[in-house]
């Protein structure tokens, strides 16, 4: 049977809910970085939905891009992370406030 | 240019302005014989070049007009120029300007050799000797205008020359701002003439008129009503005329030059030269008779009571000028010009004398603690005697001949001619009374100074002029002796191109001989009626001038305050001004509205910044909550948006 396309989206925006909600609900550092990984992959997810339905290649292709950006923000937001974490002893992004006047 | 060879006018303003730069830029770091070398060659050099024109002038073909082919301001209505004009009246009063320029020069050499700032002094005298020329030598309304205003503004620093004392700010200030006034109705009407004749040359505005005798009054007579004010302004005249007494703050030679000999006939001369205009406008020629018969009589008896020395020379100044504007009122142009020049001559002397005076005493100017001069500086006796004969109107020094040239014409004027004639006359007596009052004050009786005060001659520098222009006093009026006692009437004749009043309905008629001579004989009895009542009261019965003072008390003290002029015009315009500039435009508009107005501008934004400033928490979340409502709002407004276009 042909899963209809609808439902890949349903998926995607349930899943993209769900990492926002993560991303302003959760005061840890990792859990807030694994929802914005959950984000990018419900965008993803739309992505190759689209691509297969239209049958073009360039939502694939796009794909890539999107995992390669979060590989790379992977390695960066990671750094970040032990380099707080050893400057502040925690990962409460909320004691984490210094980005104000 | 009219088949003249090139006379190169130009170079007779622009050699004292050369002058100027020379000392006003490099003066503090040269010498002081430099700086008066510079100064005397910088004013000679156009004294001999008019001298050299004045030579050549009966071969000249008038009026000639010396044009730049470069206009100065050019649109598509109206286009000035750069132009010079030469006729008669041009080289009288070049020759006059020059003239008794360069020996008021030649005498501050003199007078100002121990005074701070001497460069700057002459740098400033040079600078007014440019800006007159200009004056003078201008084809057009405009060109006039900037030497108008530049001879305004080398009074204002001249006045204010002794620049740490208070007064003389003050009285510069005062000066200037009066003449704003006047030069203020000199700009309208050049606006009313580019409007009706789309031009400021001469040429093309008399020529208009000239060409269209239906020009009657009208907007004829508002152009010469502003003009008059302008003149008002410039040459001291009633209701503009309190300035120039407080002009005597300035350097003496100041007074003789600019205030005295040059820069207040220009109003004069401005009249003269646009008398086309006035002819056709009757009424504005009758304000200008009264204006200047009014002047001439009140300047005279504040003149009577005066104790400074050179403040009777200011009123007398006002009081001759209200004289040449009583003439210029007759439409007896070349009367009025005659006067100026034979006053140039007489007013000039009496300011330098009695600064050779002030000179000899040491800096003292009341006439009260003089007296007995006549023996220790006889040569500044000598020449102060030839200047107060002259200007009493005593035969045969100049002062008569164009004193009575203006009582007759004004006598034979159809508007009011007779009491205008009594005004004159009343004003004539009253003039040989003051004069002599102060020949006796200053040069008679004893000797009032304290003692200690050793009166000295002043050096040649100072008395050469003195005794040149004393010659100029005695002989000046000769040129125009009238025919009715036996002379040619030159200097009428050769301003008859220039002034032709012929067209003019005001034109005097001609009276006979017999009726000029009698008008004479009762204007020296009048004379000599003043001189006889001075000669009794200051010479002969000293104690009686006190004694009338008592007996007309109130007189005297309305004479000593000026009528009080000065304090009505302070309680009626200054302090409502400054009342009103204090408390409406300073305190309501500039203190209220603008800086009100900018500061709750200002504390709008900085409170808006203080409600905005709250959002930048520094919570992570709290951005990222923000960042996705405002994602939310985005999309909704895009989706919604859109589908309600659609």
């Amino acid at each position: 049977m042909v899963v209809p396309i609808a439902w890949y989206l349903v998926l995607s925006a349930i899943l993209f809910s769900i990492g926002v909600g993560a991303f302003l609900i959760k005061r840890n550092i990792i859990t807030v970085f694994m929802s914005i990984e959950l984000m990018l992959n419900a965008v993803n997810l739309t992505f190759v939905a689209f691509a297969y339905q239209w049958h073009r290649v360039q939502g694939q292709i796009f794909v890539f891009f999107v995992m390669v950006v979060a590989a790379a923000e992977a390695a960066v937001g990671l750094a970040l992370i032990i380099a707080i974490f050893r400057a502040r002893s925690t990962l409460n992004v909320d004691q984490v406030n210094l980005m104000k006047l | 240019m009219n088949g003249n060879p090139s006379l190169h006018l130009w170079l007779i303003p622009l050699l004292p302005f050369a002058g100027f730069l020379v000392n006003g830029l490099l003066g503090r770091y040269l010498p002081q014989r430099v700086v008066t070398a510079i100064a005397l060659f910088f004013t000679a050099a156009p004294l001999v070049k008019v001298a050299q024109i004045a030579l050549s002038f009966g071969s000249l073909n008038l009026p000639y007009v010396e044009r730049f082919d470069v206009p100065w301001m050019a649109t598509s209505a109206f286009r000035a120029d750069f132009a010079f004009l030469l006729d008669p009246l041009t080289l009288i009063m070049l020759l006059v300007v020059t003239g008794v320029g360069f020996l008021i020069h030649l005498y501050s050499a003199g007078y100002m050799a121990h005074e701070e700032g001497y460069w700057r002094y002459f740098a400033y005298l040079n600078l007014f000797m440019f800006f007159m020329l200009t004056l003078v030598l201008a084809e057009n309304f405009l060109l006039m205008f900037v030497g108008w205003e530049g001879v305004g503004l080398a009074s204002y620093l001249l006045i204010g020359f002794y620049l740490v004392r208070d007064s003389a700010a003050d009285a510069g200030k005062k000066a200037f701002v009066l003449n704003r006034i006047g030069d203020f109705g000199f700009l309208i009407a050049m606006f009313l003439m580019i409007a009706h004749f789309g031009s400021l040359s001469y040429h093309q505005v008399f020529g208009a008129i000239v060409h269209h005798p239906e020009m009657q009054g009208g907007f004829l007579t508002a152009i010469a009503l502003l003009l008059v004010l302008g003149a008002t302004g410039k040459s001291a005249q009633i209701p503009l005329y309190v300035w120039l007494p407080d002009a005597m703050e300035g350097p003496t030679p100041v007074s003789a030059l600019i205030h005295a000999a040059t820069m207040v006939t220009a109003g004069i001369y401005m009249v003269v030269r646009s008398h086309a205009l006035f002819d056709r406008s009757p009424f504005a020629l009758g304000v200008i008779a009264i204006i200047g018969a009014a002047t001439a009589l009140f300047a005279a008896t504040v003149g009577m009571v005066q104790t400074d020395i050179k403040r009777v020379l200011a009123y007398s100044t006002i009081s001759q000028l209200g004289y040449m504007f009583l003439a210029c009122g007759a439409a007896a142009y070349s009367a009025a010009i005659f006067h100026l020049v034979t006053h140039a001559f007489f007013k000039g002397l009496l300011f330098l004398a009695a600064g050779s005076v002030i000179h000899a005493l040491g800096g003292e100017q009341d006439m009260r603690v003089m007296g007995g001069l006549r023996k220790t500086i006889p040569i500044t006796f000598w020449t102060m005697s030839a200047g107060v004969f002259a200007i009493s109107g005593l035969p045969p020094f100049s002062g008569f001949f164009s004193k009575d040239a203006i009582l007759y014409q004004a006598f034979l004027s159809p508007t009011a001619g007779p009491i205008l004639w009594f005004v004159g006359l009343v004003t004539a007596l009253l003039t040989a009374f003051y004069m002599f009052r102060l020949w006796y004050l200053t040069f008679f009786g004893e000797s009032r100074a304290p003692h200690g005060t050793h009166p000295h001659e002043s050096p040649w520098v100072m008395l050469v002029p003195l005794i040149l222009l004393a010659v100029l006093a005695v002989s000046g009026g000769w040129v125009g002796i009238p025919q009715a006692l036996g002379g040619g009437d030159q200097f009428a004749h050769f301003l008859e191109p220039v002034v032709n009043v012929a067209a003019a309905p005001q034109a005097a008629a001609a009276g006979s001989e017999n009726q000029e001579r009698l008008f004479s004989g009762i204007s020296v009895v009048m004379a000599l009626i003043g001189v006889f009542l001075a000669d009794l009261l200051y010479r002969r019965k000293p104690g009686m001038a006190d004694t009338l003072v008592e007996r007309a008390r109130g007189v005297y003290q309305l004479l000593l305050n000026k009528y009080w002029i000065d304090q009505l015009y302070n309680a009626v315009l200054v302090a409502p001004l400054l009342f009103l500039s204090r408390y409406l435009l300073w305190g309501a508009i500039d203190r209220g509205v603008i800086t009100g107005g900018t500061s709750i501008a200002a504390g709008g934004v900085r409170g808006l910044g203080a409600l905005v400033q709250r959002v930048q928490s520094g919570n992570i979340r709290s951005y990222a909550g923000w960042l996705a409502v405002g994602a939310a709002a985005v999309i909704l407004i895009t989706y919604f948006g859109f589908s309600m276009h659609l």
